[in-house]
């Protein structure tokens, strides 16, 4: 009889699972219309959860038989995916209703992709990670096809499947070769094996760079990109949202901990495989963004960049790069949630639009609403003094710490050229006429553009000594 | 009054107005009339708080003054710190200054979309005050920046007919500028570990290094200031913009990039400046002749006033590389000149567009007859533009050319022949404007100026005499320390065994002959 694992660490874990089990069980029985009750039921689960969260262990605890981590860095990004679905999830309410696809398996299936990205954080194992990645994916597969008579949905749901199935094949491929040469699977074990100094065996590396493919795909890093804009495009738009925000966390932060913690000390091997997708990601997200018209397609690339500017902090490979990324990702949190509500809020006439031009005029229109979207293109941008540009300031404090100059001159200069797209969608709100109006935001809407926008600028500003604390202490205890 | 924030209250009241004017509700009309009140009074009592910071500030003091340092990411040593020291007060007071009279010269002629002007107008004040006043790195970073969105709305949503080309021009050329300025900025933090610019300005960089920092905070101060070749987003951004546009880029955002040049590439590189002087010598006085030369050529008012700062531009640069003491309070004095003479070409210029709505000089002619007032007021300026002994523009390009003579004979020869092209086009412009016949029934139409504009122009005249005839009263404030960053250079450059000791003590000995110039300077 094995004795029962120490459940403490993973309570977070356990309790999304029973909630989201129970959720499904309320939706069943009490049929059509349940949706507001399971959404707003979900984003109930999801603050507990988080509650738990910052209640539980800060020191790094390992259970499960070492399957299973929980430590500060863990922490803080569990709970900024948290915070990524359960905003989703409020916001995607009233366009589930006007869109004909108010079910209440949505929410659901956040809720059960959100435990798999939680699982996928705290792996401390290739096979807990797959399981992590898998529960994600399969979620996700769903949701993207969720408006299931359309054709271009199904499209997108479909081709999702088919990269992200490759993408874990790839992955479990790796992870197997792992396995062979190393003879383990455990990121301490694992850690402990390269700390020795040994030169690690041919097989371990191919394998440590199957692994790295296939996160890549998740994290759509340029070359593994090509899913990105197709998916966005095609899924429902509060389903795109979602993409952009939660999984992008969930796999940055797991790719962090894969290459940092087992394969820390090959930083030799893996950096310039990160180095060169950070440089393809940056310049693909900011060329190839320019020539789109489509604000969804859009945020794809933009999205597509933001991830290389990331990896950039993890090209360092050190402490202050790691942070570096954890500061990135939560402004990449506010920034891109806040421009999705905007998004989500383009009707005209009682019908969604997603060209950059339904926004001409918005200035004239709808004045704080334009405001909150120049604020989140300016962020996005990098220009001061706006949330992201301290994104940006710290990964390539990191990189030029790390002696990576190279990589941070390409960066800036690629920001320079993102600038343009940004701008573009500022040119269109205040400069161009304005054509016909949009309805009016919701409230949810309201309040949630209105809180991130507000955090994009100037709260960030004022009192980011919170946030750098918070990523200084989850990125250090990764390293100890 | 010692004891109060002064320099955050003076930074950040224009925001707090701002913020007013976003609450303000109800019908256009007095949605605009509130919005211009608001600013008025928001840009004018920040202009008078703002000359508490000079009667607070102690001249014979070559430091840093009026300290303020919170904490703000102490885990990074980054920090909230402002000061101010004799390089950066007179930026201050120029850009609280010229805020309400641009508030005024909008006064009619921005008819649009008010509220969102006036805003985007204070904004941009406290990005400019807020960073001449940073003496934190980070901090001097944002508000640098800070200043490009504010402008690009200015320029795209109130601008001429191609808006949007130069404000695209404007924001990319100047962004990309600066980028590399960030890489250098966090270059030096990892170096010296703070990111307080005091700090750094004791911090001896490597040789080899201060190179390459100084080339990147070059490039960044070079567009902005603007530096032949870099100066080509200037007329776009100058002809499109409205009035109120064009004098704050000319008065106040042209002298971001002078300023930074001296707080930087001299104070904190002196190696990089040793290394460099005679490559900016070359480009500034090209820039002298070939945008004098341009500007001779135009026949766009406000194209010939934005090449003409570019050269005007190039003295200062030259002064401040002469590493003297009367180059580098020329340039200083050069640039304060320009501040207000720009600034006044601009409004002069928009007096004129706002009665005929357009720019071609030849759409004009005969002028004297029937607008007296403007004549002379434009007469003025003109004239201290050209550099005329008795207004504010004769001191500054003395002083750069007195300071270049030292240093370079051919150098002061080629930038004096700009002063005889600047005289050529400048005639050339008033006598297009204002004599001739007065046979174009619309010119003759034209009012001549009311009592809104005489108000505005009124104290602008008087600083551009008063800097003319008594040009102590603005170089004794910053002379002292101009000395002690030249001391601190010969020091530097003798620890790094760049220069020897007695070629020092020649160095020393143009210091020693400051004094006549400053009463030559005074005539």
């Amino acid at each position: 009889m094995v004795a029962m694992p120490d459940l403490l660490p993973a309570l977070p874990e356990l309790f999304l699972a029973c909630a989201g089990m129970l959720l499904l069980m309320i939706g069943v029985f009490r049929g059509e219309g349940s949706l507001r009750l399971v959404s707003w039921l979900a984003v109930g689960a999801l603050l507990v959860t988080g509650v738990l969260l910052v209640l539980g262990p800060t020191e790094r605890t390992v259970t499960f038989s070492g399957l299973f981590v929980s430590d500060s860095f863990a922490v803080f990004a569990k709970l900024l995916v948290l915070t990524a679905t359960a905003l989703t999830i409020i916001l995607s309410q009233r366009y589930l209703e006007t869109e004909q696809l108010a079910r209440f398996e949505y929410p659901v299936l956040l809720v059960f992709a959100t435990l798999g990205m939680m699982g996928m954080i705290s792996a401390n194992d290739l096979i807990a990670l797959y399981v992590g990645l898998e529960l994600q994916s399969l979620s996700l597969y769903v949701i993207a096809a969720f408006k299931r008579d359309f054709a271009k949905s199904s499209e997108a749901g479909l081709k999702y499947f088919v990269l992200g199935a490759l993408s874990s094949g790839m992955l479990l491929y790796g992870a197997s070769l792992v396995y062979g040469f190393a003879g383990t699977t455990n990121f301490d074990a694992l850690a402990a094996l390269f700390a020795a100094g040994e030169t690690p065996a041919v097989g371990v590396i191919v394998g440590m760079v199957f692994v790295a493919a296939g996160l890549a795909f998740k994290i759509s890093a340029v070359p593994f990109h090509m899913w990105t804009p197709d998916v966005y495009e095609g899924a429902p738009t509060s389903v795109t949202a979602f993409f952009a925000v939660a999984p992008k966390i969930a796999a940055i932060t797991l790719f962090i901990r894969v290459l940092v913690d087992p394969f820390g000390d090959l930083l030799a091997q893996w950096q310039q495989v990160i180095w060169f997708c950070a440089v393809a990601s940056m310049i693909l997200g900011s060329l190839a963004a320019i020539q789109q018209s489509n604000i969804k397609r859009l945020m794809a690339y933009s999205s597509i960049g933001h991830i290389g500017y990331a990896l950039v902090g993890l090209a360092a490979g050190t402490e202050a790069g790691v942070r570096g990324v954890l500061i990135y990702m939560a402004i990449y949190l506010a920034m891109n949630v806040g421009t999705f509500a905007i998004i989500l809020s383009m009707r005209v006439q009682g019908r969604m639009v997603e060209e950059i031009r339904d926004l001409s005029g918005l200035s004239k229109s709808h004045p704080m609403m334009a405001l909150a979207m120049a604020i989140f293109m300016w962020s996005m941008a990098g220009v001061p003094p706006a949330a992201g540009f301290f994104g940006k300031f710290y990964v390539f404090m990191a990189a030029v710490d790390a002696g990576l100059i190279v990589l941070a001159v390409i960066g800036v200069i690629t920001s320079v050229v993102s600038c343009y797209y940004y701008l573009r969608i500022i040119k269109v709100m205040y400069f161009d006429d304005l054509t016909e109006p949009l309805e009016r935001p919701s409230r949810a809407a309201s309040l949630v553009i209105a809180g991130t926008a507000l955090f994009t600028f100037p709260v960030f500003f004022i009192f980011s000594n919170a946030i750098l604390t918070g990523a200084a202490t989850a990125a250090a205890s990764l390293f100890q | 009054m010692a004891d109060w924030p002064i320099l955050t209250l003076t930074t950040f009241l224009p925001l707090v107005g701002a913020f007013f004017i976003l609450l303000i509700r109800g019908e256009p009309d007095v949605v605009a009339r509130n919005a211009r009140a608001v600013a008025l009074w928001t840009s004018l009592i920040t202009f008078v708080i703002s000359l508490f910071i000079l009667a607070n500030f102690d001249p014979s003091n070559p430091g840093f003054q009026l300290v303020e340092e919170y904490a703000w990411m102490p885990a990074y040593n980054i920090a909230y710190l402002k000061g101010v020291d004799g390089i950066s007060i007179w930026f201050i007071l120029a850009s609280t200054f010229l805020t309400p009279i641009c508030v005024l010269a909008s006064w009619t002629s921005i008819q649009t979309r008010v509220k969102e002007f006036m805003i985007a107008l204070l904004v941009l004040e406290t990005m400019m005050v807020g960073m001449f006043t940073a003496l934190d790195f980070v901090l001097f970073y944002l508000f640098f920046e800070g200043v490009l969105l504010p402008m690009f709305l200015l320029i795209g949503v109130w601008g001429g007919p191609k808006r949007v080309y130069a404000a695209y021009k404007f924001f990319l050329y100047t962004f990309i500028g600066s980028v590399l300025m960030l890489l250098a900025i966090l270059t030096m933090y990892l170096t010296v570990g703070t990111m307080d610019m005091r700090a750094m300005l004791d911090h001896p960089f490597a040789s080899e290094l201060q190179l390459w920092l100084w080339v990147a905070f070059f490039i960044a101060f070079a567009v902005k200031t603007p530096i032949w070749p870099l100066h080509t987003w200037l007329p776009f951004a100058h002809v499109e913009a409205p009035t109120a546009g064009s004098v704050m880029l000319a008065g106040v955002m042209l002298k971001m990039g002078g300023y930074g040049l001296i707080r930087v590439n001299v104070q904190m590189l002196p190696e990089g400046t040793f290394y460099f002087t005679e490559f900016v010598f070359v480009l500034s006085v090209v820039a002298i002749i070939y945008t004098s030369l341009v500007a001779l050529a135009q026949n766009d008012m406000k194209k010939m006033i934005a090449y003409s700062s570019v050269a005007h531009m190039g003295y200062v640069t030259l002064g401040i590389f002469t590493m003297n003491q009367q180059g580098m309070d020329g340039a200083i004095f050069q640039m304060l000149s320009h501040t207000i003479v720009s600034a006044a070409l601009f409004l002069c210029i928009g007096v004129a567009y706002n009665r005929l709505h357009t720019r071609e000089i030849d759409a004009y002619g005969g002028m004297a007859k029937n607008m007296p007032r403007y004549a002379f007021v434009f007469a003025v300026f003109m004239l201290a533009s050209v550099g005329l002994p008795g207004t504010s523009g004769f001191v500054g390009e003395f002083l750069s050319m007195l300071g270049a003579f030292q240093v370079n004979t051919w150098v002061a020869f080629f930038a004096a022949t700009g002063l005889v092209l600047g005289a050529a086009y400048m005639l050339l412009l008033y006598r297009k404007l204002f004599f001739g016949k007065l046979d174009k029934p619309e010119v003759k139409a034209m009012r001549d100026l009311d009592w809104k504009e005489v108000t505005t122009f009124a104290p602008l005249v008087a600083i551009v005499l008063i800097m003319g005839v008594f040009p102590a009263s603005f170089k004794d404030v910053y002379s002292p320390t101009v000395e002690k960053i030249l001391a601190d250079h010969q020091a530097s450059l003798k620890a790094a065994g760049l220069i020897k000791p007695e070629e020092a003590q020649a160095a020393g000995l143009t210091v020693t002959i400051e004094q006549p110039s400053g009463a030559v300077s005074g005539n």
